[in-house]
């Protein structure tokens, strides 16, 4: 899997892109689904444990919000995958 | 001349809306106003022959051997230059008429040599059919005169012989080089009986500006202009017509054959994305299908350090399937994938997806287009509505203001660049954004209102900035946007770019381009008429490489300039197949026809169909692969037609995931790069050898037909089947047909697709359904596909990839005309005559600074690797700039590129990285490494052990 260091980077361009948009709301919301549409479960899983064990170091403010009001869309129940 | 008579109707057609009716030796006969006498003629049925004429050129009227009688008229003349008119009464054949002709024609003859039966031409010559129409028994003049029988060959050419005692300086190849071509390479020089035909200045078709694209083979009427392979093997008897395997324009070809070999490419003149042009991949670069070095036999080995072994396909495939379900045993489900390619046919890539999805039960799908276009779909998905190209090539043909940005036409996509160049000689304005001086800035008859040339990484700020000039200014389509554009979306949009910071005198210390050029190219765009933008890899492949696409659609929305033809937004995608492969649902989290995984709706046909439970989840993208694959996660990967090792950035951490991997399935002609790390290889077939589709970068979807059969005895089509059936996941077609049949059920675009529909109308650019029964050339035309257009700001952020004073240069990579990607294929043709190696081009100040001389080997290091090439000093790149291209896996380019990518969609940032070059003596490690181990390769090859 990336390294955290790689999926911080990856999750703050995405915030980067969504920081702009006028409406707060829909910048987080985009940040949040990006993630989600985008993502594998495992990569997702693995932002999630640095933001629960980690505190979310190096993630923009952006990313951590977004992914702190989405939690429940961005980490559905476990899958079967790996 | 191509073998396969087709009929030469003398002269192009017109397409005037008045009819005329006039009457040729007594056949009445009714055609389109502005259609020459000649054309007429052959369009009832009535022969005139000719020698100076074809109906790819406009009249010309110096052979004089088309001429008739018209009544009232006085004189003989041409009727290839005569237009039509209303009641004419013309007489193409008497006495007097029959006299003229064959006096004409003993005076070409008396300079020709009479070796019709040894001949290259033979059988296939304009001349000698002329000679037998016209009824030539004698040459009253002689041969001991002055002559030009003892010209001398040129052969410098590996594929074609100019043969100028031959020549009847017709001019066919000069106005092919000039009017379709549009390269001017070729001329007559001297006068009267010294006029001869003259690559530049008298010197050979090598040293000339010449581009190979064999237009003038094509168009001349005799043995003067011959194809290589025509003279060797002789001439074709039949033909098959099929797709060219290379670019992303799609030519069609007439395959021209002897039994079962083929003998010849010739751009098929109703090919509707390339008209009977090609370029000199297409048209000559199909050696490699023959190449020795093809493997035909499946092969598999426990270890890469172990020799390989042949086996048969059944045992190959078992290995393979039983290497994944232990993997997939040991580490789980996800730990196995797929790579397709864009190299690949839409039913191949297809197949790909369907068994990842179905046999391996993930979503760990990736194409190659992840590495190139991914974010032109992503882009224009969020602002159009849909992953494509708004246009087709022949839009171009009325647009007024052609905006090219990030791309390099004339060597990527040559046979658009020709019609491009066309447009501008007829007075299109032509605005040029690209860091380089590429060719289309300033060539032969064409030349660049403006070049912005711009410092790589910078694409989305010069975006904003002409976006500020078109808000700020008042140049908005007001009236458009307000019909057809989300107008909260607009307004937020407006109010970003009308920001100070985002003016070009803001952005000029950004982007390196004067405040003054952004104003006046967004004045030019933005109220030109028809604008049209065309971009490519140098948009895309950027950190912000999304958001630059997604500029370029706000552009076009804000002004006006989609919807219709002449305007748009195009892509020129890289290979023969990145549209149809994305098409194909090749990214890990859709489903084809850009559907994502997570809807249930969408999900649930394609479990119905396919009798299993798909996985909801997105799977891997390629970088995620290699990232999984290091860290112990994803073990197994199934390619083909895809070379990671030689193409994706930062080729060491690429080569550490393959050697982290315990399964690599390679399916490929040539022992690649990647395959040399892998465990099963098996034996693919090239476009020569298959049935399919591919669709170009207009959305057409043509067919590719099996000319010859694949040496190794399978489609690759069919190999993907026998594996998901020895994965436990049953697949049975028994034609690619059935697999077209198959998307058609299940993608809303394609409803309407189908092999007899596709060979009834020549080619089917989608959506094809109920709305479009035969395709849809220009897109989004009453309304966007996703209702109202979508306006997304563009703020810039600069690319992570800094200069400093350790790399103070930026590398940028890109592609030559004759070169085709990794090389694979032109690597093993003649094309390497003209790059047989990759260089580094670095402005003469920098190369001064550094000590660096015209061919120097410098050393290229970047904080990814280092590697060494040979220097070109050319002020093509601006100072601060260095550039390569990536076609030799020896000279690593990609060595040096680094894993940044585009924060939407992981497409790498291969357009800048910082480097410093200094001039070196020796191969860097990294080479030297890769020398061993391809050595090392090569011999576990050569001892391979023979069933």
């Amino acid at each position: 899997m990336n390294s955290i260091e790689e999926l911080i980077r990856m999750a703050n361009q995405i915030g980067q892109f969504h920081q702009s948009f006028p409406d707060r709301a829909e910048g987080l919301n985009g940040t949040a689904m990006h993630i989600r549409r985008f993502w594998d479960p495992r990569m997702r899983r693995a932002l999630l444990a640095h933001i629960d064990e980690a505190g979310g170091a190096g993630l923009d403010e952006i990313v951590l919000e977004a992914i702190r009001s989405y939690r429940q869309e961005l980490f559905p129940p476990e899958q079967p995958v790996t | 001349m191509t073998a396969i008579h087709e009929i030469d109707y003398g002269t192009p057609a017109r397409e005037g809306a008045q009819a005329v009716t006039l009457t040729i030796d007594g056949v009445p006969v009714t055609v389109p106003e502005g259609t020459s006498v000649m054309r007429a003629a052959i369009t009832a049925g009535v022969g005139i022959p000719k020698l100076c004429a074809t109906d790819s050129l406009e009249a010309f009227g110096s052979c004089r051997l088309c001429l008739v009688q018209i009544e009232g008229r006085r004189g003989f003349p041409a009727s290839c230059t005569t237009p039509v008119e209303p009641g004419m009464k013309v007489t193409t054949q008497n006495q007097q008429i029959g006299k003229l002709r064959r006096g004409v024609m003993e005076l070409y003859i008396s300079d020709h040599p009479l070796d019709c039966l040894t001949c290259a031409a033979n059988g296939d010559c304009e001349l000698q059919d002329v000679a037998g129409e016209v009824g030539l028994r004698e040459v009253r003049y002689g041969y001991e005169g002055a002559n030009h029988l003892k010209a001398e060959k040129d052969t410098s050419n590996s594929y074609f012989t100019f043969d100028p005692s031959k020549c009847i300086v017709c001019s066919r190849c000069v106005r092919a080089c000039e009017d379709i071509q549009g390269t001017f390479a070729l001329t007559i020089s001297g006068r009267g009986f010294d006029s001869v035909v003259s690559p530049g200045q008298l010197g050979t078709f090598m040293e000339s500006e010449c581009v190979s694209c064999g237009a003038c083979v094509q168009a001349c009427p005799t043995a003067t202009l011959m194809e290589n392979t025509v003279i060797e093997a002789g001439t074709p008897s039949h033909s098959v017509i099929t797709t060219c395997g290379y670019c992303g324009v799609g030519c069609a070809f007439e395959a021209e054959m002897k039994g079962s070999e083929v003998v010849r490419m010739t751009p098929y003149k109703d090919g509707q994305a390339n008209h009977g042009h090609s370029c000199v991949k297409g048209r000559f670069a199909w050696g490699y299908a023959t190449h020795p070095d093809r493997i035909t036999k499946p092969m598999i080995r426990h270890s890469i350090s172990d020799p390989w072994r042949e086996v048969s396909w059944e045992e190959a495939i078992g290995y393979a399937a039983s290497e994944f379900k232990r993997i997939q045993a040991k580490y789980g489900r996800g730990a196995v994938g797929a790579i397709s390619s864009s190299r690949c046919s839409n039913e191949e890539t297809y197949l790909m997806q369907k068994l990842v999805r179905t046999a391996f039960g993930n979503n760990n799908i990736d194409t190659c287009a992840r590495v190139c276009h991914s974010p032109t779909g992503y882009g224009l998905k969020q602002t159009l509505g849909e992953s494509a190209g708004t246009q087709n090539f022949d839009s171009v043909r009325t647009a007024d203001v052609i905006f090219v940005i990030g791309a390099n036409p004339t060597d990527a996509h040559p046979v658009f660049a020709s019609y491009m160049k066309r447009r501008i000689r007829e007075g299109a304005r032509l605005i040029v954004a690209d860091p380089r001086r590429i060719d289309l800035v300033r060539s032969a008859h064409v030349e660049a209102d403006y070049h912005l040339k711009l410092r790589p990484g910078t694409n989305v700020a010069l975006l904003s900035s002409l976006a500020h000039v078109i808000v700020t200014e008042g140049l908005v389509q007001e009236a458009f946007v307000a019909e057809r554009c989300d107008p909260a979306s607009f307004e937020a949009w407006r109010a970003f770019v009308a920001k100070p910071e985002n003016s070009p005198e803001a952005m000029e210390a950004v982007t390196g381009v004067s405040a003054a050029d952004v104003r006046g190219a967004a004045r030019l765009y933005a109220t030109g008429g028809n604008a049209a933008i065309y971009y490519g890899l140098g948009v895309t492949e950027h950190s912000q490489g999304s958001t630059a696409v997604i500029g370029i659609a706000n552009l076009a929305m804000a002004t006006g300039n989609v919807g219709r033809e002449g305007v748009g937004v195009n892509p020129l995608r890289g290979q023969n197949n990145v549209q149809g492969s994305c098409d194909m649902g090749s990214f890990p989290h859709e489903l084809p026809g850009y559907r994502h995984v997570l809807d249930d709706t969408v999900r649930s046909s394609f479990e119905s169909a396919w009798g299993i439970s798909l996985d909801p989840e997105p799977g891997l993208r390629i970088p995620n692969m290699f990232a999984a694959s290091i860290d112990g996660s994803f073990k197994g990967l199934y390619l083909e037609g895809e070379d990671i090792a030689q193409s994706d950035p930062n080729t060491q951490h690429v080569t550490a995931a393959l050697t982290a991997m315990e399964c690599i399935v390679v399916q490929d002609l040539f022992l690649n790069e990647t395959a040399k790390f892998a465990h099963v290889f098996l034996p693919g077939s090239s476009f020569l050898e298959k049935n399919g589709t591919f669709t170009n970068a207009e959305r057409r979807i043509s067919r590719v037909r099996k000319v010859t059969e694949p040496p190794a005895g399978k489609e690759d089509w069919e190999i993907t089947v026998m594996l998901a059936n020895a994965l436990g996941y049953p697949m049975h077609y028994d034609h690619p047909s059935e697999i077209m049949d198959e998307i058609a059920r299940l993608t809303p675009t394609f409803t309407g697709v189908s092999y007899e529909r596709i060979d009834e109308l020549g080619s089917i650019q989608w959506p094809c359904n109920d709305a479009s029964p035969e395709g849809t050339p220009t897109m989004h035309i009453d309304q966007f596909v996703r209702g109202k257009g979508r306006f997304l700001i563009t703020e810039y952020v600069p690319t992570a990839e800094k200069v400093n004073r350790k790399y103070p240069l930026i590398l940028t990579t890109g592609r030559i005309l004759s070169q085709y990607n990794v090389g694979a294929q032109t690597r093993r043709t003649h094309n390497v005559d003209w790059h047989e190696e990759d260089r580094l081009e670095i402005h003469p100040h920098d190369a001064e600074e550094r000590g660096i001389r015209e061919g120097d080997w410098v050393g290229i290091v970047s904080r990814a690797g280092e590697t060494t090439q040979r220097a070109t000093i050319t002020e093509r790149v601006q100072p601060g700039v260095v550039y390569t291209t990536f076609h030799h896996p020896e000279s690593g380019a990609n060595v040096i590129t680094t894993e940044n990518s585009d924060w939407a969609t992981n497409c790498p940032e291969y357009k800048v990285t910082a480097v410093q070059v200094m001039p070196v003596f020796r191969s860097s490690e990294w080479q030297n490494r890769f020398k061993q181990f391809t050595e090392e390769q090569l011999a576990l090859l050569e001892q391979r052990i023979t069933s």
